[in-house]
């Protein structure tokens, strides 16, 4: 009886221990798994502090720390020059061209989503089954016809084309346009019908439904939609990259990758601290919004 | 607009007020708008863009005044851009993958044509001028033409009607002794010593091109230049005035029976040209298959490392209460938070052969390092190492929340039976997972088959494949291979026709591959259900 009860005893402390053993095992994983995901993040911090500016001798703890790099990000020091540095001009750009695309975007993919949610006509279900094949099909695979019809349409309206920001915006609209409009409907489709109807046999009209009763409610999932939207495009490099050929143009995407051009090395810390100042605030965006982008990733918001 | 009830479809009646007015008026504008545009299209030989604009134009008329049209105003914006600027593109690049747009083939027919027929030379029996020089401060010039045959005199500048005048007219100084002005307002005379040492007026049109234009040929002589080509519609030929030698359009450039050509040429159909020179031309097909391999090679791995890794996460640190579980996950989730382009950029620098952080510490731990950017395995690597950093967190955020969806009493039950960890995880989880992030699993194959940024930006496709008929490198994939094929030529050229060519390619894997997630998820009943 008493042996029972010692070799039960035995077993559980070492199930106990094992246990302990395990989690101990996976505390030291993740450690490793940290410093795998946050060294980038910290080589880059320390670069940008490391008044050297320069790849081959940056430690982690900078030997001799300043922000001399920042200094010469904003072309505050005279002994630092590099191409066409227009480090505010190429941020202001990525702000300017993703709100725009992203007000625009989010208004006319909203609207749009009413009639598919809410109207039933002739035509609709086959639509909606176009836009997703189209999306399978995004605009960057068909690039050299993008630029091209960019081109043409700015050899007829100058505003409107090659090295214009309207031109990228354009483009942006377009390729985001079917993706957009089923996610928007999906999270109408949400809304029950009745609000509507019931302000429907009170005399309200479509318009007014959309703006009195439906947009209220959408708003929270419209901020979520408009910001991973935003970031989506502040990221862009290709388009940006092929539609504007101006460094007064450059979105920031475009006008960091310039540092990679020459001697990359030479110029290390300096991009780091365009790097820092350009990441930070989506980085901000994204453990703010943390909740909510993973609610939308779930339901196939896919950022990639 | 017209007030509808939107339950029923039926529009009520329209009533004049002052909305319905307002709508008239900017479609009205927008047809001028449109009309114009299609105009200018047409004249520049833009024909598709002309039709494309022109469907938009007839598409939003019928919208926006049958009483039918009612639903499709709400989408009517979205799908214009939706046209233009994704389908459009599409089709055109069909188009143009038939084609030899490229350089040399830059223009459309219309606007080559424009540039050839102004091509102007000085025929033997030109008709000839005496002419004087006028210089402006600014450095521009004027003449004084006096006609050999019948003495009547012009005053010609460049870019202007040359224009009969005589001395004393308004603008213009009295004559000298030889009848020739002694000044124009804003110019004064050169010497004839001044004129003949002067370099940059023999170069000078003087007149409108296209029209009549002097051009200065001898000290005392100025002649009247001819238009050199003629274009004959009918036979689409182009016949060269000065000797008579008939160019015939051959697939975009006009070209004599010996071989003369004309510059610049123009887009042409040229047929399946660019697929054939894929196919048979070594120095493209090999760089292409060795591509063709890793651009299938590289979204396979990357999609197996991320959610392996991700899954691994999700499992160990799942656990209701393990220890630090919240700040643990919130700092592997860092590298999903950085816009990619910057970290690639990052990476990009750390990765550096000689310099990169990475390789001064293999070095002093285990003593060589490899070169990251010359040898084709450890360059591939690299981009499987970075797009492991990249892509981990998302793939964590996925499987954790699928994981939770998987009901614990499977795995109860399975315990009862007796089935060990690994049992479980492949038989029960791995299955159960699967079914859910599938879908997504494919579109992050998908994402990543056409991850141009990480390939272009951590090494620029290189390595370099020696031999490459045009730049090609050993991480290159499709998409940044056409990339450099058309906005990065190296000295080679720009062949937009070729860079269709490959798009075409590109298109049809990655529609086989939707169509296979589609079959294998039952996605498209799904939605079909949905809508």
């Amino acid at each position: 009886m008493s042996n029972i009860a010692q070799t039960y005893k035995r077993l559980r402390s070492s199930q106990k221990f094992q246990k302990r053993f395990g989690v101990a095992i996976r505390l030291i994983i993740a450690v490793i798994l940290i410093a795998f995901s946050i060294f980038p993040v910290l080589w880059i911090v320390s670069a940008s502090f490391d008044n050297a500016n320069s790849l081959a001798t940056q430690s982690l703890i900078p030997a001799n720390a300043g922000i001399k790099n920042y200094q010469r990000l904003f072309n505050l020091d005279p002994n630092f020059s590099f191409g066409e540095l227009n480090y505010w001009t190429w941020l202001w750009n990525s702000i300017k061209v993703s709100g725009i695309n992203t007000v625009l975007g989010v208004s006319i993919t909203t609207i749009a989503a009413y009639a598919f949610s809410r109207l039933r006509f002739k035509g609709r279900v086959p639509i909606l089954k176009s836009l997703l094949l189209i999306q399978v099909f995004p605009n960057l695979l068909a690039l050299v016809a993008v630029f091209t019809l960019v081109s043409s349409i700015g050899n007829i309206v100058p505003a409107l084309g090659l090295n214009t920001h309207t031109g990228l915006i354009m483009v942006y609209l377009g390729g985001s346009m079917g993706m957009n409009i089923w996610l928007v409907k999906g999270y109408m489709d949400t809304i029950p019908r009745d609000i509507d109807e019931s302000a429907h046999v009170d005399g309200a009209n479509d318009w007014q439904v959309f703006t009195k009763l439906i947009l209220p409610l959408m708003r929270p999932i419209l901020v979520t939609i408009g910001i991973l939207s935003f970031i989506g495009t502040y990221g862009d490099f290709l388009m940006a990259r092929v539609l504007l050929n101006d460094s007064s143009k450059y979105t920031l995407m475009v006008g960091l990758q310039l540092f990679t051009a020459g001697q990359f090395d030479k110029k290390w810390g300096v991009f780091a601290a365009g790097a820092l100042i350009g990441a930070l605030p989506i980085m901000l965006l994204y453990f703010l919004l943390q909740d909510q982008i993973v609610g939308g990733l779930t339901r196939g918001a896919v950022k990639g | 607009m017209a007030i509808a009830d939107s339950s029923e479809g039926k529009p009520v009646p329209k009533k004049f007020s002052l909305t319905t007015v307002l709508w008239k008026i900017l479609i009205l504008a927008f047809d001028a708008l449109g009309i114009w545009f299609i105009v200018q299209a047409i004249s520049l030989g833009y024909v598709e863009l002309a039709i494309i604009v022109g469907i938009i134009v007839v598409g939003f008329n019928i919208i926006f005044t049958l009483d039918k049209g009612y639903p499709f105003r709400w989408m009517a914006l979205g799908l214009a851009f939706l046209v233009m600027f994704n389908i459009y593109p599409i089709f055109f690049t069909m188009y143009i993958s038939f084609t030899n747009y490229g350089d040399g083939h830059l223009l459309t027919k219309k606007q080559a044509l424009a540039q050839i027929q102004k091509v102007t030379y000085l025929p033997e029996d030109a008709k000839t001028y005496s002419w004087t020089a006028y210089r402006s401060p600014e450095g521009n010039y004027a003449l004084w033409l006096v006609d050999n045959a019948d003495g009547q005199t012009y005053l010609a500048k460049p870019g202007e009607e040359i224009v009969p005048a005589q001395p004393g007219d308004p603008g213009i100084g009295e004559a000298d002794t030889k009848g020739i002005p002694v000044s124009l307002e804003g110019y004064t005379r050169l010497t004839t010593l001044q004129a003949v040492a002067n370099k940059e007026l023999s170069n000078i049109m003087f007149g409108i091109e296209g029209e009549k234009t002097v051009q200065v040929r001898t000290s005392n002589e100025a002649a009247e230049l001819k238009l050199r080509f003629v274009y004959d519609e009918a036979t689409d030929t182009v016949i060269d005035q000065s000797n008579g030698d008939i160019y015939f359009n051959k697939e975009g450039t006009f070209t004599t029976k010996d071989g003369k050509t004309i510059s610049p040429g123009f887009r042409a159909m040229v047929g399946w040209k660019n697929f054939q020179e894929v196919f048979n031309s070594p120095a493209l097909r090999g760089p292409l298959i060795t591509m063709l391999i890793w651009n299938f090679i590289f979204p396979t791995l990357s999609v197996l490392t991320t959610f392996a890794l991700g899954l691994a996460i999700s499992i160990m640190y799942n656990e209701e209460g393990f220890p630090l579980k919240k700040p643990i996950r919130t700092l592997l989730l860092i590298p999903y938070t950085i816009p990619s382009v910057i970290s690639i950029l990052i990476w990009r620098g750390m990765f550096n052969t000689e310099f990169g952080v990475i390789n001064r510490m293999l070095i002093d731990i285990i003593g060589v390092a490899p070169r990251w950017t010359s040898e084709p395995f450890w360059a591939r690597t690299a981009v499987i190492i970075v797009n492991l950093w990249l892509g981990f967190p998302y793939m964590m955020l996925i499987t954790s929340g699928a994981l939770q969806s998987i009901p614990s009493e499977i795995y109860e039950a399975a315990e009862v039976d007796g089935a060990s960890g690994w049992q479980r995880f492949w038989k029960i989880t791995l299955p159960l997972l699967l079914v859910s992030v599938g879908p997504l699993l494919i579109a992050s194959y998908i994402f990543n088959f056409n991850n141009f940024n990480l390939i272009y930006l951590l090494l620029g496709g290189g390595p370099p494949i020696p031999g490459a008929a045009t730049q090609a490198g050993y991480t290159d994939i499709l998409i940044s291979y056409i990339y450099n094929l058309a906005f990065a030529p190296g000295g080679r050229g720009v062949r937009y026709g070729l860079a269709s060519a490959m798009s075409m390619m590109l298109f049809i894997i990655v529609g086989a591959i939707t169509l296979f997630q589609y079959r294998f998820t039952n996605m498209w009943e799904e939605v079909s259900e949905n809508v």
